[in-house]
């Protein structure tokens, strides 16, 4: 394999770990039947907060550990409002994604004094693995990349694994998929959900971390530009399935990775930022209605109510 | 009620509800105001100046048209159950087709003037619409389609201000001044309050015509109140999603056509998103809950919050990102106020005795 093949594979990852992480997120809470479409706003909110504790302590670990933690805390709204209270999951979710859009920006001018970007001479931002120079493949691949790329991928392969084989992960599927029966086995269905959505957020500042302290070194206002609803249609094309959530992430990191690509070679970066977004739709679209299908060869009332967001988004079929 | 009343549980005190959750917000914003060391009154009065004062109105009333047209963008398809979060991409589809007819297109006002806006109705509604099958026919959620549709549209519209229809030697991505034929008149004595705010205001009067007396506002309330039922009782649903996403994305296209047809009379890069008009649009119909007739007091609203906030940065320093802040509020407010009615609910059942 040539190394010109090899930086591209490295830039496709790079890509498609931030959303990876959300997208995972994302998938669990699918499994476990919460509808969480807040993950644009938290994956912005551990972006920042990674940038901003990375800042103020000189260490970039710790602005990872503040991102993760923070985070879970702002998925408290979402486990808090909408799992224990049942509120509707995306009006929460909206006033979430927004509520991360303003406080970002608030706190960035309030605390850091900077209006736009915030990305300073000495920021501390991620190392690289410099330790895999010169291992053949597995330097020109991870070698520029932070730890937080392959751990990413690690944890598609655990997930997916834990959710088959392990009794928790039996537990959390049950409740994701009859929730009445998993409660007449004694399973607490809603501390289930409610420490999913948790988990999530975790997940969400990780790859928050991993946009602002590894894929750059810096926070942009807004600076996930959509990646977190990216990271939505990724879990609906994968049915929550965490190794076809990885699919459709690379898929994304793909897209962009092909983007900047273009963009040496002179087309405009304005063009090549849409089609990663279009590359998502379309495939959704395309495996959306290659599982109407087979529901309606199966059940044709049920197909109908696929449309919905809450059910689209779990690998069994509506009830 | 309709389906987003029902999703949004307005029971009874229908009234205190909204004004509960900006009484919220307000206490919050407070609390925020205090922590930046600022005290809470002069930032309320520097905000309510940004807006208000007879310097600020001209400006904020252009705001309101804005958010009242993105406020219907939400509303319209939120009436049978879908929401629409695409706005900002909507937005520029129109500002930019509305830009790209008066610069191209030779011609007297008379013509110029609804061609630009039809345009911007027509590539909005165009853009609005794919998300219609998308959903109704292939299963993906309009609120997922609208969003990525979104960002590649306001990217190639970012890209055509740049360089097909860029102005040459222009430091700043826009469009050339579109000719005086193009622009929308102003108001005696006002340069940014224009005859867009009186379309706005008929497109509102038409939706709330629709919606209460018309079959078809009827068909979108069932609709949106019981897809299964409407569909069995013989309507097509896939039509309505069709109607209401089309409906709603020519409502955005036409505040984009406005923006541009309006002072500095061009199509700037960021000039139509940056404002945030499409949350601002999403809060205001969410605070008005299914009543189309109460978004121009939303509106009004979250149009002091949002170029009011501006005013605020300017006068006492507290950024302008609080506007948005406190928009969030409100909307959680809104959504997570069954924390209250179920506490209560649940106290009451425990005094009856009853099993929760």
């Amino acid at each position: 394999m040539d190394v010109l093949n090899l930086a591209f594979v490295a830039a496709v990852l790079t890509s498609a770990a931030p959303v990876l992480y959300a997208a995972l997120g994302g998938a669990l809470c699918g499994r476990a039947g919460v509808f969480n479409i807040a993950l644009e706003g938290q994956l912005l909110w551990g972006a920042f907060t990674a940038v901003a504790v990375s800042w103020w302590s000189g260490n970039p670990w710790l602005g990872v550990l503040a991102a993760v933690a923070a985070t879970a805390v702002f998925s408290l709204v979402l486990a808090v409002g909408a799992v224990a209270f049942r509120a509707d999951p995306i009006i929460v979710a909206v006033g979430m994604n927004l509520l991360a859009l303003g406080l970002t920006g608030f706190v960035m001018r309030e605390a850091l004094g900077a209006t736009g970007t915030f990305a300073p001479a000495g920021l501390p931002g991620l190392p690289d693995l410099d330790v895999l120079d010169g291992v053949p493949v597995l330097g020109p691949v991870l070698g520029r990349a932070t730890v937080l790329v392959p751990l990413a991928l690690v944890l598609a392969v655990v997930l997916s694994l834990w959710l088959a084989r392990t009794s928790i992960g039996l537990r959390l599927r049950g409740v994701g998929e009859h929730p009445e029966a998993a409660t007449s086995l004694g399973v607490p269905v809603t501390r289930y959900q409610m420490a999913t959505v948790v988990v999530a957020g975790a997940l969400c500042g990780l790859g928050g971390a991993q946009l602002s302290l590894g894929t750059v070194t810096a926070f942009t206002e807004n600076m996930t530009a959509g990646r977190g609803w990216v990271a939505v249609a990724a879990v609906m094309l994968a049915v929550s399935r965490p190794l076809w959530v990885l699919g459709a992430c690379l898929l994304f990191g793909a897209a962009e990775a092909w983007g900047f690509r273009l963009q040496g070679i002179g087309l405009p970066q304005q063009l090549t930022d849409a089609a990663p977004y279009l590359v998502t739709l379309v495939v959704l679209v395309l495996s959306r209605i290659r599982v109407r299908r087979r529901l309606r060869a199966a059940d044709p009332v049920a197909a109908e109510s696929a449309a919905h967001p809450e059910t689209a988004l779990h690998p069994e079929e509506p009830r | 009620m309709s389906a987003l009343g029902q999703r949004l549980r307005l029971g009874a005190p229908a009234a205190l509800v909204p004004l509960g959750a900006v009484a919220v917000a307000a206490a919050v914003g407070a609390g925020v105001m205090l922590a930046a060391g600022v005290n809470p009154l002069l930032g309320y009065e520097a905000m309510f100046r940004g807006a208000l004062s007879v310097s600020n109105i001209d400006f904020a009333v252009a705001g309101f048209t804005a958010i009242l047209a993105m406020s219907l963008a939400f509303a319209i398809p939120a009436r049978m159950g879908e929401y629409n979060l695409g706005g900002d991409g909507q937005l520029v589809a129109g500002g930019i087709a509305a830009a790209a007819v008066a610069l191209y297109v030779p011609g007297p006002a008379a013509l110029l003037l609804p061609l630009c806006v039809v345009a911007g109705m027509l590539a909005g509604g165009t853009l609005a619409s794919v998300s219609a099958p998308l959903s109704t026919r292939a299963g993906v959620p309009v609120i997922i389609s609208t969003l990525l549709l979104s960002t590649p549209a306001v990217a190639l519209t970012s890209y055509l201000v740049r360089f097909p229809m860029a102005q040459e030697g222009s430091p700043v991505p826009q469009t050339p001044r579109l000719p005086d034929a193009a622009h929308l008149p102003a108001f005696p004595g006002m340069s940014y309050t224009n005859a867009g705010l009186v379309l706005v205001l008929a497109v509102l009067l038409v939706t709330v015509y629709v919606d209460a007396r018309t079959p078809v506002g009827y068909e979108v309330r069932v609709a949106g109140a019981n897809r299964g039922f409407a569909a069995y009782g013989g309507l097509s649903v896939p039509r309505l999603t069709l109607g209401t996403l089309a409906a709603a994305g020519a409502v955005a296209g036409l505040a984009g056509a406005v923006i541009v047809m309006s002072q500095p009379f061009r199509f700037i890069d960021d000039a139509l998103t940056a404002p945030g008009y499409t949350f601002a649009g999403v809060a205001a119909a969410l605070l008005a809950g299914g009543r189309p007739a109460l978004l121009p007091v939303t509106a009004a609203l979250f149009t002091i919050l949002s170029v009011g906030s501006a005013g605020m940065e300017r006068d006492v320093d507290v950024p302008r990102q609080l506007g948005q802040v406190l928009q969030a509020v409100v909307i959680l407010v809104l959504a997570l106020r069954v924390l209250a009615t179920r506490w209560i609910a649940a106290r009451a059942r425990r005094a009856a005795g009853g099993r929760a």
